[in-house]
Parts: C-alpha cells; structure tokens; sequence
C-alpha cells in the first residue's frame, strides 16, 4: 500500500484491470511482495490467526441470525431450538460461543506481544491505536452477543453494565433509560443488542483495514525493535509469511476445535442455561473469562463512580501508552529492568483475571483469617485485587515513564540482519525467549 | 492580475472580490447543513428511548392478604421486582433503632413507610449499586443482601454496608384499602 510496486499484470484481463482498478496490485502489493523483517518469530502470526477468528465470528454469526429469535419469550427457546433440530445447530452455535473466547485468547497474546516489543512506539501510535478502537468494538460486541441467548447470566450480566453507566452524575439515568429502551433490561434491549450485534463485527472489519493500511505504511515492527535498515532485513511476505502463519492457524484452529467438539461449555457459565429471570439474581455473578481483570478492578473500589472511571481508565492506559512510555529502546530484549515489570505486569493482569471469578469477600489463603484493613480482611480477593489493580496503573503511569528516562538498556543490533547472522549476538535473542513463553 | 480581472469584470461581487458576501454564503452553507444533520440526529437518537407504549405502563394493583408476617412478596412492576414485605415488630424496631446510625444516605423509618402502616415496606428490588436483586433477610443487618457486590441493607431498606450508595428506592404508591395497594 506505499511505495514501489514491484506488480507486472501477466494477463491481458490483469492489464486491462489494472488501469481500471488496481485490486490486483493492492493484494500482490500488500500481501505477497509485502517486504517483511525477516526475523518475526510465532508471537507474530497472531494477526493472521486474528483475521481467521473475525472471519469464523461473521461466517457462523450470520447463519446464527438465521434461526434466532431476538425477543425476550422465544430468545432462549430458539437457541435451545438451535442447539437440537437446526441441522448442525450445535456445531454453529458452539464454533461462534467459542470463537470469541479464541478470538480473545488470541488477542490478548497480540497486545501483550505490542506490549513487550514496544509495537506501540513511533511511529506505529495510530497503529497501535486502531488496534485498541478493535479491542473497544470487541469487547461491545462481545458483551452484547453474551445477552443473546436469554440465560440468567445474560439477563443479570446486562443489568450490571448497563447500571455502570448510572454512575455518571446527573446524566447516569438517563443513559441508562435511553440504552434500556424502558426502565429495565427488558425486550428493546434485547432487540437493539441484537442489531448492534450485528453491525459490530462489520464495523471491526472495517477498522481492521485501516490497521493493516497503518501497519503497511511503517511496515512489521520485529523482535529486535530496530527499523528495517536494507533489503537484506527483509523477505516477502509470500511464501515466507503466508506459509508460517498458515502453520500458526492451523495449529490455532486444533486448539480451538478440541474446545469446540470435547469442551464446548468449558468456557461458559452453567447458569447461562437457565432461562432469563429478571425477579432472581443468580447467587454469583461473573462476566465471561475475557471481561475478569476489568470486573475486578470495579470492585476492588468502594466507590461506585470511581469504581467505573477506573475500569474504563485500565482501557484508556492502552490508548495513551505511546506517549506514556519514555524509552527509545522498543523491544524488551534490550531493556532487562523492564522486561521484569513486564513480568509482574502480565502477572498482575492473571491475578485480576483469578480474582474477578471469584467473590470478593472469599480468602485467598483458604481458612486463614487475618484482620480487617478498612472494609475488607486483608486475605481476601479485594484486597488482591486491590494490590494487582495498583501496580496494573502504576505499571503505565509511573514505572515506563520513569524506567524510560533511568534504566541503561543493553545494546541494540546494528540492523535486523546482525544478530540473525552473527553467531555471538544470538546470546540476548536466547535470554528473551523465556518470558516470552509466560507472555 | 487582479487588475486584469476587474477590468474584464466590472461587477466587483462577481469575481469574488467581496469577502463578507461570500463568507455568508459559506457561513450560511455550513450551518445548513450541520443543523440538518443535527435535526436529523435528534430522531435517530431519541428513538432509543422508552416507547409510547413502554412508558403507558399500567399500575400494578396488589392484595396484601398474600403476605403473612415476616414474609415477602416480589412481584414484577415496570419490568423490575417490586418487594412487599410484611415486617415484624422486632424488624420495625430494629429499623427505628438505626434512625439516627450512621447512615450513608440518611433517612428515618418513618419517611420510608406510609402513616401508620409500618408494618408494610414496599420498595424498588434492585441493588442502587449495579441493579442485581437483593436476597431477602441477609446481610449483617438482617433485611437484604445483595449477591452480586455484598451490599448490605437493614429491614428499613437503607444502605448499611457495601458499594451501593443509595437506600433501595420507594415507588410510588397508595393504600386503596387496608389490604389493597396500588403502586405507581
């Protein structure tokens, strides 16, 4: 999509397109003679396998809609409907409920790669800001999608989030009326969720090609975090890139199917198949796996309003990252102090996730009861929760600034070729390798 | 040029050499639009809001001979639990006991009831924190508990422990007869 286009049209028809519209040589451009840093390792293929989970999402998204009933009395029924007379129903229904979870397994292995290579550094900001417009859109879609089927933990999981936005002073209620459709979780929510439900997905696919266009202008950031200096730093994404991703799909795809066809509830919430009740609230209330950092940190604060600034504030860090993180250095491989908070951090975030599933008031030590430290016994997932969300805030707001402008990081390779070549600059490739694993 | 262009043009509007005429124009243009476009909004985004029929809700109408003492009742009214609860004297006492606690929305009991009728707390049954509906008689303060966060309220419905920062909220309603009341 910039620079030189090295296409020759071989046909009379690719001829006779090309002045026309030249779709050929946008996809020859961007997808086979795409110059590639040639040291992208497998935490790099999770864009490809991204697109293949977008693509499975709309695919079984749209037949879905096919046999759905978007109204509070048949809802749940028409998904039971689906599950058993709708000729491969179950295999629909159960590749889409757990396609999103993939789609956020993958994702998150994405941005925490972003994270440790320092994708987000100049001059890959709106790069690095579409993605995180992508996660905001998957997330809405995600937690409008959960509403769907009609269960209890649809019905009450819309409830709570829809109230979160009841804290804003003066305006709370209103939006949240406005949002419901009515004066609670009822029918027109159900409705307009399912119409924002599938235009969601269309609006990703959209913002995803503004961020393959953001990311073909700067081209792949890479392990070593230094630019692409000559040709020799690089190869054509086709058959270089077509073939690995391929492999990292299709290693993807065993995992996801082993989900799909010997685990396909493992993910989900056995009280989701309980019909909607909007006069009982089942006994403990927890977001699906991906949404549990964030619903931790909400209730980690005792303040309602600040409860919910915070939680939309965990987001909000990744947007203004760029700007927040002081070193010039991109890949972690060459800041070893930071890869470290790196570490606590990715640590922090599997700590939140571990206590948003469980209550807030339940011992992390089982059976040990220490004191009482303002409202909560200190051993209990609050107070964890409370310790993890800390150093998840101070980890963008304090740590990277300041590490930035203190830390002496190690020294970066001439170009990408380098250390790729020479023998004695394997030695720090080595020593990134076992954090990766953990990311 | 611009000699040339005047000399070929003797109408000095015409070619533009007016700058107030034109900016109106532009001016005039742009907040066309924008208010046509901003007019247009409007219906698109009050569509969301309640409908007519949403908000023609009719008023629930309830026989308090179903609810024996000490128990409660959770009916549905606009969508939401609406709990009558029928307190005991211990309850009632309790409740007045707490009327000058240290309360986080404070409010006595009787502002909570009708006259003379203590014995019947009917309130909205959702959490003021994130709407889950509060369990009947938990918490350390023995009239609801909610599960979702562990907010605590006493049996005058008041918020004692947890996140949520308001009493549970009453609705609108009248006695009709002494066993009959008419909420909303």
């Amino acid at each position: 999509m910039s620079g030189h286009s090295n296409y020759e049209p071989k046909t009379g028809f690719e001829r006779w397109l090309d002045v026309r519209l030249p779709i050929v040589r946008l996809a020859y451009d961007s997808m086979v003679d795409f110059p590639t840093p040639k040291n992208l390792n497998y935490w790099w293929t999770f864009g490809g396998i991204l697109a293949v989970c977008l693509a499975i999402q709309i695919v079984t998204g749209v037949v879905l809609a096919m046999h759905y009933v978007p109204h509070v009395d048949y809802a749940f029924a028409s998904v039971e409907r689906i599950m058993r007379d709708v000729n491969y129903g179950w295999l629909v229904r159960y590749m889409h409920a757990n396609g999103a979870s993939m789609f956020f397994i993958a994702v998150y292995i994405h941005i925490f790669r972003g994270l440790y290579y320092g994708s987000y550094k100049a001059p890959r900001e709106v790069l690095w800001i579409l993605g995180c417009v992508i996660y905001l859109l998957m997330m809405a879609t995600a937690f409008m999608g959960y509403v769907l089927p009609w269960g209890q933990m649809s019905f009450h999981g819309a409830v709570v989030i829809t109230n979160l936005f009841g804290a804003l002073p003066v305006v709370g209620p209103s939006i949240t009326t406005w949002l419901w459709g009515g004066f609670a979780v009822d029918d027109p929510t159900l409705n307009r969720f399912f119409s924002l439900h599938y235009l969601l997905p269309f609006m990703i696919a959209g913002v995803v090609i503004l961020h393959i266009w953001a990311l073909h202008v700067p081209g792949n950031n890479n392990p070593a975090g230094v630019n692409v200096k000559s040709k020799a730093d690089t190869v054509p994404f086709h058959p270089y890139y077509t073939v690995k991703d391929g492999f990292a799909i299709a290693v993807f795809l065993i995992m996801f199917a082993s989900f799909v066809f010997f685990n396909p509830n493992a993910l989900g919430d056995a009280v989701n198949y309980v019909q909607a009740n909007p006069l009982v609230t089942p006994a403990h209330i927890v977001p699906e796996w991906y949404f549990l950092p964030f619903y931790a940190i909400l209730r980690a604060v005792p303040d309602k309003l600040m409860g919910v600034l915070l939680m939309f504030g965990a987001i909000a860090m990744l947007f203004i990252l760029p700007w927040l993180d002081t070193s010039k250095v991109r890949s972690m491989r060459y800041r070893p102090t930071a890869k470290l908070y790196f570490l606590i951090f990715v640590v922090a975030c599997l700590v939140l996730g571990f206590c948003g599933g469980k209550l807030p008031d339940a011992h992390v030590i089982p059976g040990l009861s220490t004191f009482t430290l303002i409202d909560a016994d200190l051993n209990s997932m609050v107070w964890l929760s409370r310790v993890s969300a800390l150093y998840y805030f101070a980890y963008f707001l304090v740590i990277l600034p300041v590490l930035g402008l203190t830390e002496t990081p190690l020294p970066q390779p001439e170009s990408i070729s380098e250390p790729v070549l020479s023998h004695s600059a394997n030695a720090p490739a080595g020593a990134a390798a076992s954090p990766e694993k953990r990311g | 040029m611009a000699d040339t262009v005047v000399g070929a043009n003797p109408d000095p509007h015409a070619a533009g050499e007016d700058p107030n005429r034109r900016d109106f124009i532009h001016i005039a243009a742009t907040v066309a639009a924008v208010g046509a476009v901003g007019g247009l909004a409007w219906p698109f985004i009050d569509q969301m809001n309640p409908a007519g029929d949403t908000l023609a809700l009719a008023s629930v109408e309830f026989d308090l001979n179903k609810v024996e003492l000490g128990q409660q009742v959770t009916i549905k009214w606009r969508g939401k639990p609406l709990f009558i609860r029928r307190r005991t004297g211990k309850e009632i006492a309790a409740a007045i006991k707490d009327d000058h606690a240290d309360l986080r929305d404070p409010a006595t009991d009787e502002s909570r009831h009708k006259p003379g009728k203590a014995e019947w707390l009917i309130l909205i049954g959702t959490c003021t924190h994130l709407g889950c509906v509060p369990t009947f008689g938990g918490g350390d303060f023995g009239g609801w508990f909610c599960p979702c966060h562990g907010s605590h309220y006493d049996t005058s419905g008041r918020i004692r422990k947890g996140p949520a920062p308001k009493n549970l909220v009453v609705p609108d309603y009248a006695f009709l007869s002494d066993s009959k009341v008419k909420v909303g």
